[in-house]
């Protein structure tokens, strides 16, 4: 490690952006031994009480929560009259988060899996708490359907379930495609994300000292005892989820779209929908991520192990999706304009100019000015901005699927039955207490799961090598666990 | 570099010495992935089969260093993914194409009718749902295949009665050879063992 750091002359190394020819930047910083890594991430765990921000933020996200539960309550009992739904304006807050939500849990997946088949080492220190934060956020996505059935306890309805009714759900609708590939996205992403967890749940029963902690974490272990004949079946397995999971979080967005795309409204029949869908999930993933990692990783001390590097290669993928995004912008614009369709040029041009141009606006310079500043190294690595950076990433992407589902339903084809959409304090209610339930979930999973992938982290350090510096034959250059040792047969 | 070595005499603080207890096998712990290999291919080369090793991390090369043939659990999880893309098939087919009864806990019908003019057999409308579960199934089977090969869950093992083994799900290395194994004799093995140069030799108790 020592041959890597760049100021080792100050002791801590902070800093491992610059990039040099022929060495490859540490991915785990002031830290060579196995135990350290193990140590740094149980410390969250393991700690008698949580840092004072966590009560804090758990107290607020609790409020928020119960908000949610409030309003749900009171739009079960009442109806979905209680929302600012009318005609034509049928979707508007609720599917516009539910977009928003399920496209926040893109980027885990992309993390976990796509990163994996390609081998980018730098996924191992964001891994988890990406995936985590997949998880909660298809839960909260999972929500707005489920409540704007209108008549929840008929929820059930969605599922092809054998009834006296003799009634099947109808499979030629792009509404219960949905419900089968984020229902499909959900569980493998549980199982992966679980999957992923039983050797850190292992490291945690071994080294916990309280009853229920043994009980717990030796429960949800499985017993796991790192036998290599058990890695060799994980490794294999693990791999085949990645290899799963890739094609699944495209045609997750891709289904989504298609609610939209295969109708006949202008503004959604278009075929550009499946991919510009999935790069802004991508991207308003990745600012979700940025927007968790960067105050995680200062208030339970994981500097070392979520470094600078990470976040400046994740506000690189931001820059590249925000490009992606853009782009897809101005295409949706010069296709409305050469399709030669009266009511598709009417669309858009309604959008950037009509009565809700705020919102485009909003959209357009959030989404595609915002990340342009990624182009700056200075700002790509600074902590205050990209924290900032990535909550206007965040904001706009809740207002382009606003755009894209009020704007058009708002204004058709007919005049006579254009209206407009105004929220009411129930829509504004459960879209905030979404958030309370999806930062009350992380929260916990901060206080009670593994936040990195320990054992895949050790994996990538470079005294995991066998055949590299940390093996016997050449470990007496400065490693601290070095040892001498009669060199082996290969 | 010397080598511990706990007998179950030194370690039995509370049980008597003469007490008849079975082995359940020789552990032998190292400091570092590099140590583990040489290790490994020592073993594999002495003929052991009841032996494994245990790390805290997957360790590159060690399954060639043990072994290891390759698990055919790819080919399993295909038979799922086709599976579930059968099943999805003939769910839509049955239920949105064909009409004749069928028990399924009831007795149900499928039911064909005309939507927005698509024929009640459209395979493209099929397409994502089938794609669907044929993920959803393979994930599935993954899993639990991965799991119930490795004989998990399985809340106790022999081996999590010795405290150094704690460490093999943080920064240590190990060897254990089971007493199953038909070259196993309690003395030349560990003998054996202290030739690879481990750090500490325990003797684990069934």
């Amino acid at each position: 490690m020592s041959t890597l750091s760049q100021d080792h002359s100050l002791g801590r190394m902070s800093d491992n952006t610059i990039d040099r020819p022929g060495e490859r930047a540490p991915l785990v910083l002031n830290m060579d031994k196995f135990s350290e890594v193990t140590a740094t991430v149980c410390r969250v765990n393991e700690a008698e009480k949580a840092p004072f921000a966590w009560y804090v933020a758990f107290a607020a996200a609790l409020g928020l929560l119960s908000i949610l539960g409030a309003c749900i309550g009171y739009l079960i009992l009442t109806g979905v009259g209680v929302w600012g739904l009318n005609n034509p304006v049928m979707w508007a807050y609720d599917i516009t988060n539910f977009v928003f939500w399920v496209g926040i849990g893109h980027a885990g997946t992309l993390i976990s899996a796509i990163l994996f088949l390609f081998r980018q080492k730098w996924r191992t220190g964001i891994n988890r708490f990406a995936e985590a934060m997949t998880i909660f956020a298809v839960i909260c996505a999972g929500t707005f359907p489920g409540i704007h059935v209108g008549r929840v306890w008929f929820a059930y309805w969605l599922f092809p379930i054998p009834n006296q009714m003799e009634m099947w759900p109808q499979f030629r609708s792009p509404l219960l495609w949905d419900v089968f590939a984020v229902s499909t996205y959900f569980t493998v992403s549980l199982l992966f994300w679980y999957t992923g967890m039983v050797p850190d749940l292992a490291t945690l029963r071994d080294r916990a000292k309280g009853k229920i902690q043994q009980l717990g974490y030796g429960l949800f272990s499985l017993g796991w005892r790192g036998s290599n004949r058990h890695w060799h079946r994980y490794e294999r397995a693990y791999l085949i989820l990645a290899a799963l999971s890739t094609p699944l979080v495209l045609s997750v967005h891709s289904v989504v779209s298609f609610d939209f795309a295969t109708s006949q409204l202008p503004g959604w029949h278009t075929t550009i929908f499946p991919p510009y869908f999935v790069a802004g999930a991508i991207f308003s993933g990745f600012a979700m991520v940025v927007t968790l990692a960067v105050p995680a990783r200062e208030l339970f001390g994981l500097k070392d192990l979520i470094t600078l590097r990470h976040l400046d290669n994740m506000n690189k993928v931001i820059l590249v999706t925000g490009c992606m995004v853009g782009y897809a912008y101005s295409m949706e614009f010069f296709i409305a304009w050469y399709s030669g369709a009266m009511y598709e040029k009417f669309a858009f041009i309604n959008r950037a100019f009509g009565q809700y141009w705020w919102a485009y606006w909003i959209m357009v310079s959030c989404n595609v000015i915002t990340p342009q500043l990624f182009w700056f190294k200075k700002i790509r690595t600074s902590i205050p901005l990209m924290f900032v950076l990535s909550i206007f990433v965040n904001v706009g992407m809740w207002f382009e699927r606003f755009v894209i589902i009020v704007t058009s339903l708002a204004n058709d084809f007919l005049p006579s039955s254009w209206d407009m959409f105004t929220p009411t304090w129930v829509d504004i209610g459960t879209m905030v207490g979404a958030f309370g339930l999806f930062f009350t979930l992380f929260l916990l999973f901060c206080r009670y799961l593994p936040m990195i992938a320990m054992a895949e982290v050790k994996a990538v350090m470079p005294q995991a090598d066998p055949h590299g510096a940390g093996a016997g034959k050449q470990g007496h250059h400065g490693h601290g666990h070095a040892h001498a040792h009669d060199g082996h047969g290969h | 570099m010397a080598t511990i070595v706990t007998t179950p005499t030194a370690t039995g603080a509370g049980q008597p010495a003469a007490k008849p207890t079975r082995i359940y096998g020789l552990l032998a712990e190292f400091e570092t992935p590099g140590d583990l290999m040489a290790a490994a291919e020592k073993c594999r080369d002495a003929g052991y089969r009841w032996w494994d090793c245990h790390t805290p991390f997957p360790v590159h090369g060690l399954d060639g260093a043990m072994g290891i043939k390759r698990t055919i659990l790819p080919w399993l999880v295909f038979g799922a993914g086709a599976t579930g893309t059968l099943v999805a098939f003939l769910l839509q087919a049955y239920t949105n194409s064909w009409n004749f009864p069928m028990w399924a806990g009831v007795w149900v019908h499928g039911y064909p009718f005309l939507i927005s003019g698509k024929p009640a057999m459209s395979l493209p409308a099929f397409i994502p749902v089938m794609f669907e579960l044929t993920i959803l199934f393979s994930a599935l089977a993954t899993v639990k295949l991965m799991f119930l090969f490795n004989g998990l869950p399985l809340l106790y093992h022999p081996l999590f009665t010795s405290n150094r083994f704690r460490r093999a799900s943080n920064d240590r290395f190990f060897i254990v050879i089971e007493a199953r194994d038909p070259k196993f004799l309690p003395k030349r093995t560990e003998e054996f063992l202290k030739t690879l140069s481990p750090v500490s030799i325990e003797t684990v108790q069934d």
